[in-house]
């Protein structure tokens, strides 16, 4: 179970996060909404441990683990996983390297055996025929010359292959068409059960059709100001920010 | 594959993250007395039993080396050199030049072991091909004395001499007479005369006519003595149509003073030859501090003479305090291709200073040039090249690109292109970029489970990759694990 209590973060200086609480546990997918600056992406980085996001007060614990005292590489470990707004581009490095040393050294974690380049080509190449992805982005260099909706693919074929404990989705479904919406939410459904829990990060109710939520919350400048079931997205939708951002 | 993993991993298991191969190793040695004069020279050439021509062409070569200055145009910055502080020939005690391993001291067989690729195979110097793979030939240099060249036989059915130099000069003379120094004569400069006086062994191969060189070709050199320069002396030929690739490791112990190591390497290709030469250098870069490691002041130099010859130079460039070297091309045949593959790493104090010469006389003469340089910690890494094209080289065409990587605040990279035309029709071409890596793809890499340095690592390899392709798969392994450990603490 993820369980945030009154976090608060700063960058640069400027406080982001003002007392964030949030619990999801095992087995469970939540969302969370809110306007542009809300703090929604500054929340899966202060997870996630990137340097420059600076925690200031309150606690994240992930299954009882201090996740804010560990290393990026040490949640990781711990089966944190973080589906990137932005992939970022590694150029010259290859998909398939990039995928399998990876996954060797979560499997190492875990302390289950690392794949060689066969077994692990098998199991690459079944997880991407299920996102429809070509053969040929494991031999491109990682996420260089992607398409928005290609990078977003290769995010959740890392995600699947990591078969993470907690996946945080940051706007995953931000640059996608409706096609390849439904493929990376089959993509986060297919991961459902009760190892598996959620962070989905979005603007839109759209993406919360196809991955359907226990919980959504309301993000506004930095705290929680609304949380409740899937008919809370449907509220915003049709009544927009305006609303919350008043209650806040 | 699954023995060099193997290999890597025992010796990072067995080091804690510094120089992996600062071992030294305690052998009984011969040395000539320390000091450089004439008498050094003659002492040297004594104890190679060399012919009178030889010791005069060391002769001259000295006399114009002591009317030289050091050359101090590259960007390096190091105290003066005490040229007569320094021992000029250290051989182990053992008679030169063992013809089977178990006349190999096993003192010295225990450092083959400890250094792994390429010698770590020690069948290969044995001479007992793995099963599967393929046979790499080794020529072994342990300080001034080639000790174990392996294979020889059997290239030798194909007509393929691979021997150290100082046995070609007893048994082909004629060859070494006709092409030693006939691509960096003597007086080149100051460090190719001083080698040229001083050399003490290196490796010699001649290619026949038509040939394809049936494995590679290695030599391991390795600076073990103290206060000891190390000047080898390669020379390759690859007669007409022929094929060769010939690949170079070398390594020191880790030691407080700097260490000498001039080298000059000749290649020879004439009509239709090809010549592949690749280079892992990891001499030891000193401390974190900048306190010893190696002055790697080396001269290499290629003649394409024939038409369509081609000449490659892949150089991985990871260790030394100071590295000063420019392998180069002298496109003379017509439609000669001289291609210069690099990747260069200075971190904590180290400096090199490295590039190549491309110089185009022949028409339609190709030329490529790759440049990788990355600097981390206080390192200050230059490029420095020159693409020469003559009024002759008529269609002449040169490719250029010289990317910097930069890891910190504190390290440096510059790039040095010069580029003389002469020729209308030919066509030059440079690309230059400078960057760094970036925080988000560090963390990018973090976030999927690598550590730091592993991120590092990779990044590293993915900004090298154009050049890490050219290098033998065996080599190429043994290249990225290297990049990776030499820029290890290097962020963060």
């Amino acid at each position: 179970m993820l369980k945030i209590d009154n976090l608060s973060a700063t960058v640069d200086g400027k406080a982001i996060l003002n007392g964030i609480s949030l619990e999801v546990p095992n087995g469970e997918i939540h969302a969370i909404m809110g306007p542009n600056g809300s703090g929604k992406s500054t929340l899966s980085y202060v997870l996630a441990g990137r340097d420059g996001y600076e925690v200031t007060g309150g606690s994240a614990t992930f299954n009882g683990q201090d996740l804010l005292a560990m290393e990026p590489e040490g949640r990781a470990a711990a089966g944190l996983f973080l589906a990137f707004q932005y992939p970022v581009e590694l150029p010259g490095v290859g998909n398939a390297n990039f995928l399998r040393t990876a996954l060797n050294s979560i499997r190492k974690n875990r302390g289950e055996p690392e794949l060689d380049a066969m077994q692990f080509l098998k199991v690459a190449r079944a997880r991407m025929a299920a996102l429809s992805m070509p053969e040929d982005m494991l031999k491109r260099g990682v996420n260089v010359g992607f398409s928005g909706g290609e990078k977003k693919r290769n995010e959740v074929l890392q995600m699947a292959l990591l078969q993470p404990k907690l996946a945080i989705l940051d706007e995953t479904d931000s640059g996608l068409d409706i096609d390849a919406l439904k493929i990376v939410a089959d993509g986060v459904n297919a991961q459902r059960g009760e190892n598996f829990s959620a962070l989905v990060i979005t603007h839109y109710q759209r993406l919360l059709d196809y991955i359907v939520p226990d919980r959504v919350h309301v993000l506004v400048k930095g705290r929680i100001v609304k949380s409740g079931g899937p008919e809370v997205a449907l509220e915003l939708e049709k009544d927009g920010y305006a609303s919350v951002q008043e209650a806040a | 594959m699954a023995a060099v993993t193997e290999t890597i991993d025992t010796v990072n298991a067995v080091n804690d993250g510094g120089y992996k191969y600062g071992f030294s190793t305690d052998i009984e040695m011969e040395f000539a007395p320390k000091g450089l004069n004439e008498d050094t020279v003659r002492y040297i050439s004594a104890q190679k039993n060399e012919p009178e021509w030889l010791l005069e062409w060391r002769l001259r070569a000295f006399a114009v080396w002591k009317t030289m200055e050091e050359p101090r145009w590259s960007s390096a910055k190091y105290p003066p050199i005490d040229y007569q502080d320094a021992y000029y020939y250290a051989a182990p005690k053992e008679k030169i030049g063992p013809k089977s391993l178990d006349e190999v001291d096993p003192e010295l067989l225990r450092t083959y072991e400890k250094l792994g690729i390429p010698l770590r195979e020690q069948e290969w110097l044995a001479g007992v091909q793995p099963e599967g793979r393929m046979p790499v030939a080794v020529d072994a240099v342990f300080d001034s004395v080639s000790v174990a060249t392996s294979y020889k036989d059997r290239l030798a059915k194909e007509g393929i001499i691979f021997c150290p130099i100082s046995e070609a000069v007893q048994e082909h003379p004629e060859l070494v007479r006709k092409y030693l120094g006939s691509v960096v004569p003597q007086g080149d400069n100051f460090f190719a005369a001083l080698n040229s006086a001083v050399f003490t062994d290196g490796s010699f191969v001649y290619i026949p006519k038509g040939v394809r060189c049936p494995m590679e070709l290695s030599t391991y050199f390795r600076i073990n003595a103290k206060s000891t320069g190390q000047f080898e002396r390669t020379l390759i030929i690859a007669d007409v149509g022929s094929q060769v690739s010939y690949l170079e490791g070398c390594t020191a112990p880790m030691r407080d003073e700097n260490q000498l190591h001039a080298a000059v390497v000749e290649l020879v290709a004439l009509d239709d030859a090809s010549i592949k030469y690749s280079t892992v250098q990891n001499w030891y870069p000193g401390d974190a501090n900048g306190k010893g490691g190696i002055y790697n002041f080396v001269t290499k130099r290629a003649a394409c003479r024939g038409k369509r010859s081609k000449v490659s130079w892949t150089q991985v460039e990871t260790g030394s305090a100071i590295t000063w070297k420019y392998p180069s091309c002298i496109l003379q045949g017509e439609d000669s291709v001289g291609e210069f593959y690099s990747v260069a790493i200075a971190n904590n104090w180290q400096q090199a200073d490295t590039g190549t010469k491309m110089i185009h006389i022949g028409a339609r003469t190709k030329s490529t040039i790759v440049s990788k340089g990355i600097s981390a910690g206080q390192g200050q890494n230059t490029y420095r090249g020159l693409v020469r094209i003559s009024p002759r080289a008529k269609g002449a065409r040169n490719f250029t690109q010289c990317d910097s990587l930069l890891i910190g605040d504190k390290c440096g990279a510059h790039t040095v292109p010069y580029i003389e035309n002469r020729c209308m029709t030919a066509k030059t071409e440079h690309e230059a970029t400078t960057s760094r890596i970036a925080e988000d793809q560090l963390f990018y890499c973090r976030q999927r489970g690598l550590s730091q340095e592993e991120a590092v690592g990779m990044i590293v390899n993915g900004f090298c990759r154009e050049v890490l392709k050219e290098l033998p798969m065996e080599f190429a392994v043994e290249a990225q694990k290297l990049l990776q450990i030499s820029l290890e603490g290097s962020v963060g």
